[in-house]
């Protein structure tokens, strides 16, 4: 009989196999007591905080709470992004004037609205939410305006001779035929978002991931600040797979850039 | 529809430099004629056909269409482009019913209609499948029958059949042929390729390299069907072929410059201009 290695079944295998690795890797360091017990904990160690903080809800009730701040930040700046976007990529008033100035926005780090954002709502939700709108707001509009800007000319083309106009032509033509590049913006929106509320709960807000891991730091409890960065890195992997490879995937599948 | 273009004028800005696309073009075509415009590379042809839909305006002059100047793209005029314009996102059911769809035809009709047009191209077993899997001579098909599909007065036809092999084009321009005898569509058709156009069409205009004007105009009055050995075809063709050398050759001359040098002894021959060398 033939074996396939390349089948799903021995990647996956292969993929347990490197991580099991790591693990005892890991283990081995620990065994040879390089650094203190309590700044370097075993795996097992972390594994039974990860064990003990989802059975007493700890870690549940922190991802809930920090996917609901993501969730409304990433959906306002998901809706005004690619409008924003759409709008300036059609409009050359607004391309000139709007456009540039996002560019220089968006290299502020976004962290940097946090003193803005605390004294204009105060120390609440409003602030967190302000800030995960600014962190990923910019890069869904840059990336949905370039998706517009560089459609071919030909769809565009095609679409005015068999009377496709103004909003018609927008929503029929340039919205379909910027979707892959909208996507990008999207997948790379919610990283941003990610990353500003984890910095935003760690500096300020209370609750939520970013503040167990804070906590984990002022109880010198290393094996907490492992656990809950495993969870931050699990959670990233599952929207990868779950919303946005997959999405990407399909639509690539469609246009015809990979084989199903 | 009569096509009416009065000393059209086009040129185009290129890197700060003005090039002249076209020069003093004048040419009437009749309802229900089958042109052809043939002409060396670059010397506007493509322009020539965008300026009838509208999608381009000429610099000066007029371009008529049932005595009306062209203002802008209509479903009376619609377009096979020399690239592959169909629109990836969508199915080849899709792709041809999005005309009518824009139009607001309902459901149920336009996907008649769009069955019936994939049927006269023969695509109906690739009715669902997405622009990536069909072959470069499917994906012309399908751009053609998402032209027909909306009736058009006129059909502007870019080289659609420049890319394929000789027997698929053979076989759509056989297609095409019937097509036009059966709904008595006026077609233009640009091609570079002499045997196409002479095969095809009632006149031939043939235009000089750029800035491109039209040199002269042929007269193909061989009834159809026609047949590819016809010898009056033949006939024909070695004339416009003799013609259309020397617009090629200045063409060599204008881009290829050292190359066309070489060219003299008889080395390179421009093989990116397919002058009919299938005949
Ligand atoms: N949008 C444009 N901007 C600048 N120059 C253009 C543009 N469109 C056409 N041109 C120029 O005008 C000339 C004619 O171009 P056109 O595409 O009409 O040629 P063509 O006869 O269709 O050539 P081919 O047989 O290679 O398709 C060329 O020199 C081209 O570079
Ligand atoms: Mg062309």
């Amino acid at each position: 009989m033939e074996i396939n290695f390349n089948s799903p079944f021995f990647k996956i295998l292969r993929q347990i196999v490197f991580y099991l690795f790591l693990a005892a890797l890991w283990q081995i360091l620990f065994n040879l007591k390089f650094w203190p017990r309590y700044l370097f904990p075993s795996p097992g160690q972390v594994f039974e905080t990860l064990i003990y903080g989802f059975r007493d809800k700890t870690f549940l009730i922190a991802i809930g709470i920090s996917l609901k701040r993501l969730l409304i930040g990433y959906g306002i700046s998901m809706v005004f992004g690619t409008t924003l976007g759409l709008l300036i990529g059609k409009i050359k008033f607004l391309d000139e004037t709007v456009g540039g100035f996002l560019v220089g926005l968006q290299t502020l780090p976004s962290i940097c609205w946090l003193p803005l954002a605390i004294l204009w709502f105060g120390l609440n939700e409003s602030a967190i939410t302000f800030v995960v709108v600014m962190g990923s707001l910019f890069s869904i509009t840059m990336a949905t305006d370039s998706g517009v800007k560089n459609i071919q000319p030909i769809y565009l083309r095609a679409g005015l001779t068999m009377g496709a106009t103004g909003m018609r032509l927008f929503t029929h033509v340039v919205l379909p035929a910027a979707l892959p590049q909208v996507l990008i913006g999207l997948k790379q929106g919610w990283s941003f978002a990610w990353r500003s509320l984890m910095a935003g709960e760690i500096l300020f807000v209370s609750m939520g991931l970013g503040h167990l891991l804070n906590v984990g730091r002022e109880l010198n409890d290393m094996s907490q600040v492992i656990a809950v960065m495993i969870v931050m890195v699990m959670m990233g992997v599952f929207m990868e797979l779950l919303v946005f490879g997959t999405a990407e995937r399909r639509v690539r599948q469609i246009w015809g850039l990979e084989r199903q | 529809m009569r096509v009416v273009l009065k000393r059209v004028h086009k040129s185009f800005k290129q890197k700060g430099q003005q090039v002249q696309a076209l020069h003093d073009i004048n040419f009437s075509v009749e309802e229900g004629e089958f042109i052809c415009v043939i002409g060396p590379s670059g010397c506007g042809k493509s322009t020539l056909i965008s300026l009838i839909a509208g999608l381009e305006f000429p610099d000066s002059g007029q371009v008529f269409v049932d005595d009306k100047i062209v203002e802008g793209p209509s479903k009376d005029r619609l377009v096979v482009f020399q690239e592959a314009a169909l629109f990836p996102w969508l199915t080849v059911l899709a792709n041809v019913e999005f005309g009518l769809k824009i139009a607001g035809v309902n459901q149920t009709q336009r996907r008649d209609c769009a069955l019936e047009a994939i049927k006269m191209v023969h695509l109906s077993r690739f009715v669902n499948s997405h622009p990536h899997e069909l072959s470069g001579g499917m994906k012309q098909r399908a751009a053609l029958a998402r032209a027909i599909v909306m009736d058009p007065k006129i059909l502007l036809m870019d080289e659609p059949f420049a890319a394929l092999d000789a027997q698929t084009r053979q076989m759509l321009q056989e297609e095409l042929q019937e097509l036009w005898q059966k709904t008595k569509k006026t077609i233009l058709f640009v091609t570079h390729n002499v045997r196409e156009a002479t095969f095809l069409s009632d006149r031939v205009f043939e235009i000089t390299a750029r800035p491109g004007t039209i040199k002269k105009e042929y007269l193909i009055s061989i009834p159809r069907p026609r047949r590819e050995q016809d010898p009056h075809l033949l006939a024909v063709q070695t004339t416009i072929m003799g013609s259309l050398k020397d617009e090629i050759e200045k063409v060599a001359k204008q881009e290829l410059d050292i190359d066309y040098e070489i060219s003299k002894t008889g080395v390179v021959t421009p093989v990116d201009r397919n002058l009919g060398s299938n005949i």
